[in-house]
C-alpha cells in the first residue's frame, strides 16, 4: 500500500488547475467550456485548501473553502447569465468568433 | 467588545443597498429617486468615515480587518469617485435606455466590495471583499445588453477576470498552506524561509492583482473591456476600482510580503517598465477615445507601480498622491466625452474632435488641460504626480526605472499632443449640443481648476497623505 501524502493531494490540485488553465487558452470552440475550465481551477484550489488545512490541523482552510464555493456559484451564475445576453445578440457562443471589439 | 463606529460606513452602505432594493422593488419608475438617493448616501458614507478617521492602526473580528489612514484614505477616495461617477452619468444613461435601478445599486455594491479589499487583514477577506467587487463589475460591463459590444466587454472581462481571481486564489492556497495561517500580520513573519512553495504562491498572487490593476502583461482584457462597456461604466473601470486595487497591492507587498522583498522586487519593477513602454506605444495607433484611455490608463499603472516598487514610505505616497490626481485628470476627460453628443448620439472617435476649438472654446481648453496634464507638462497636477514618483524612486538610486519612466513620458506625449493638434488645428465639423447637465459642468469645471491650480497648493495633498506609513 502507498501511504498517500501532502504531496500527492498538491500534485493532483496542480494536475487540475493546469488543465484549467489550457482549457481556458487553448479551447476554440465553445464559452461553456471555459466556464468548466474555470470551474476546475477553484475546484482545484479547494483541493490544496482541504488538504492543506488537514495536514496543518487547522480549520480556517476548510472555511476558505465554504466561501469559494459559496463565490463560485454566484460566479457561475452570473457567467451564465452574460453568456445568455450574448448569445441573444450575436446568436452564437463560438470563441473564435467573438472578435466584434478588436484594434 | 468590538467598536463598531469604526466600521459604521461599511454597515451604512451594507443597509442602504438593500433599503435601496426594496425601494425600487415596490416603488415603480423610481430610477431617478434611487439614483439621486444613492449619491447622497455615497457621500454620508464618506461623511462617516471622515469622523471615525484613525490616528493608529485599528483591527477588529480577530484581526481580520484593519483601520488604518491608507485604508481610511483610500475608502474615502474611492466613494467621492463613486459619487462623482454616479453623478456625472445620469443623463448618460438616461440617453443611452439604461436608466435603471440596477445601475446604482451595482455600484454601490462594487464600491462596498472595495471597502472590504482595501480593509482587509485576512485572505478570506480580502477575497470575499474582491469577489463582491468583480461581480457588480462584470454585470456593469455587459450592463447595456442589447448591444453587442457591452455583451461582448462584459463577457471578455468575466472569463478573464474569473481566471485572475482562479489565480489568485492558487496562491493564496500555497500561501496559507506554508505560513499556516491566512492572516497577513502572521503570514508577514512566517515568510521569513524562502520555501519555493511561497515564492509560487506570491508570483501567483502578483499575477492575479496585476490583471486587476491591468498592468502589462496581463493587460489583454482592458481595451476591449473599456471601448465596449457603456461610457459610464468605463469612467467607473477607469478610477475607481483602480484605486481599490492599489491599496491592495500595496497591503500585500508591504504587510504580508515585506520579508520576501527581494523575491517581489524585480516583478513589480518588470511590470512597471513593461506597463509604461507597452501603455505609450500602443496608445499611439488608437482612434477610439475610450481604447485610447485603456491604454493610457495602462502606462498610468505602470508609474505608481514604479513607486510602490521603491519600498519605502515616499514610494508609496508618491504612488498614492499619482493614482488620486489621476482619478481627477480621468473624471475631466470623462466629463469632456459626456459632452460630446449631437442629437442624443454620443461620439467617441478622435476625428469626432476636429477643430473643436472653433465651436466650444471653453471646452477645448478643458481638454487641452487634461491632456497637457495626463502628459505631465509642467505646471499642471499631472507634473507633480510624476514628479513625486520620479523623486522616490530616484532617492533608492534606482536610475535605470527612473530613465525608462521619463523616455515613456515623452512618447506618450506624442498621442496626446496629437489629440490637442486635431482639435485646435483640424478642419471644424458640426457644432455639439450645449444642453448639459449642471453636475457635467461643475465636475469638469472642477476638475480642471484642481489640475489647473494644484501648484498653488501641493503641499497641502502631500501632507495629508504623508499620514499614511505602513513600513
Amino acid at each position: 500500500m502507498i501511504d498517500i501524502g501532502l504531496g500527492h493531494y498538491l500534485t493532483l490540485s496542480a494536475i487540475i488547475f493546469t488543465i484549467g488553465i489550457i482549457g481556458i487558452f487553448l479551447n476554440r470552440k465553445n464559452i461553456i467550456v471555459i466556464l468548466m475550465s474555470i470551474e476546475l481551477i477553484l475546484l482545484a484550489v479547494n483541493i490544496n485548501l482541504v488538504a492543506f488545512s488537514i495536514f496543518l490541523n487547522d480549520l480556517s482552510g476548510q472555511i476558505f473553502t465554504l466561501f469559494i464555493l459559496t463565490v463560485a456559484a454566484a460566479e457561475a451564475a452570473i457567467g451564465l447569465a452574460i453568456i445568455v445576453v450574448y448569445y441573444r445578440n450575436s446568436s452564437t457562443i463560438r470563441v473564435e468568433e467573438i472578435n466584434s471589439l478588436k484594434g | 467588545m468590538i467598536n463598531l463606529n469604526f466600521i459604521s460606513a461599511e454597515i451604512f452602505i451594507s443597509v442602504s443597498i438593500m433599503f435601496l432594493l426594496i425601494l425600487g422593488v415596490f416603488k415603480k419608475n423610481s430610477s431617478s429617486l434611487i439614483h439621486n438617493l444613492s449619491i447622497g448616501l455615497l457621500l454620508i458614507t464618506g461623511i462617516l468615515i471622515l469622523n471615525n478617521y484613525p490616528d493608529k492602526s485599528l483591527t477588529f473580528f480577530a484581526n481580520s480587518y484593519i483601520i488604518d489612514t491608507l485604508s481610511s484614505l483610500m475608502k474615502i477616495f474611492t466613494v467621492i469617485g463613486g459619487a462623482l461617477v454616479l453623478s456625472i452619468s445620469k443623463k448618460y444613461l438616461k440617453i443611452s435606455n439604461i436608466f435603471l435601478i440596477e445601475y446604482p445599486i451595482l455600484i454601490l455594491c462594487s464600491i462596498l466590495g472595495m471597502m472590504v479589499m482595501i480593509s482587509s487583514n485576512d485572505l478570506i477577506v480580502f477575497y470575499i471583499g474582491l469577489e463582491l467587487q468583480s461581480l457588480a463589475l462584470y454585470v456593469l460591463a455587459s450592463f447595456n445588453r442589447d448591444q453587442l459590444k457591452s455583451s461582448e466587454s462584459g463577457l471578455k472581462y468575466f472569463v478573464l477576470s474569473a481566471l485572475s481571481s482562479g489565480l489568485l486564489l492558487y496562491g493564496c492556497s500555497l500561501i496559507y498552506g506554508f505560513s499556516e495561517s491566512t492572516n497577513f500580520n502572521i503570514i508577514g513573519n512566517a515568510l521569513k524561509s524562502t520555501h519555493y512553495g511561497l515564492t509560487f504562491g506570491i508570483v501567483f498572487i502578483l499575477v492575479g492583482l496585476a490583471f486587476k490593476i491591468s498592468a502589462v502583461p496581463f493587460h489583454m482584457w482592458a481595451p476591449d473591456v473599456y471601448e465596449g462597456s457603456p461610457t459610464s461604466v468605463t469612467l467607473f473601470f477607469a478610477t475607481v476600482p483602480k484605486v481599490a486595487a492599489l491599496t491592495v497591492f500595496i497591503r500585500f507587498l508591504y504587510v504580508p510580503f515585506i520579508n520576501m522583498i527581494d523575491q517581489w522586487q524585480p516583478i513589480i519593477i518588470f511590470l512597471s517598465i513593461a506597463s509604461m513602454i507597452f501603455g505609450a506605444i500602443a496608445a499611439i495607433g488608437q482612434n477610439n477615445l475610450k481604447r485610447l484611455v485603456a491604454y493610457s490608463s495602462i502606462g498610468h499603472i505602470g508609474y505608481t507601480l514604479a513607486g510602490l516598487s521603491v519600498a519605502t514610505n515616499e514610494g508609496i505616497q508618491a504612488s498614492i498622491i499619482y493614482i488620486s490626481i489621476y482619478m481627477v485628470m480621468n473624471l475631466g476627460l470623462f466629463s469632456c466625452l459626456f459632452m460630446m453628443k449631437r442629437n442624443d448620439q454620443f461620439f467617441e472617435t478622435i476625428e469626432d474632435l476636429s477643430g473643436l476649438s472653433k465651436n466650444h472654446p471653453i471646452l477645448s481648453l478643458s481638454f487641452l488641460v487634461i491632456l497637457f496634464s495626463l502628459a505631465g507638462i509642467p505646471p499642471l497636477a499631472g507634473f507633480f504626480a510624476k514628479f513625486y514618483i520620479f523623486k522616490s524612486v530616484i532617492e533608492q538610486s534606482m536610475y535605470f526605472l527612473a530613465i525608462v519612466g521619463l523616455l515613456s513620458t515623452v512618447i506618450a506625449a506624442f498621442y496626446y499632443l496629437k489629440i490637442i493638434k486635431v482639435i485646435y488645428f483640424d478642419k471644424e465639423k458640426e457644432k455639439y449640443d450645449t444642453d448639459h447637465s449642471t453636475w457635467l459642468k461643475v465636475s469638469l469645471a472642477i476638475s480642471t481648476l484642481l489640475i489647473l491650480l494644484y501648484f498653488i497648493f501641493p503641499s497641502k495633498i502631500v501632507e495629508i497623505v504623508s499620514s499614511v506609513t505602513i513600513i
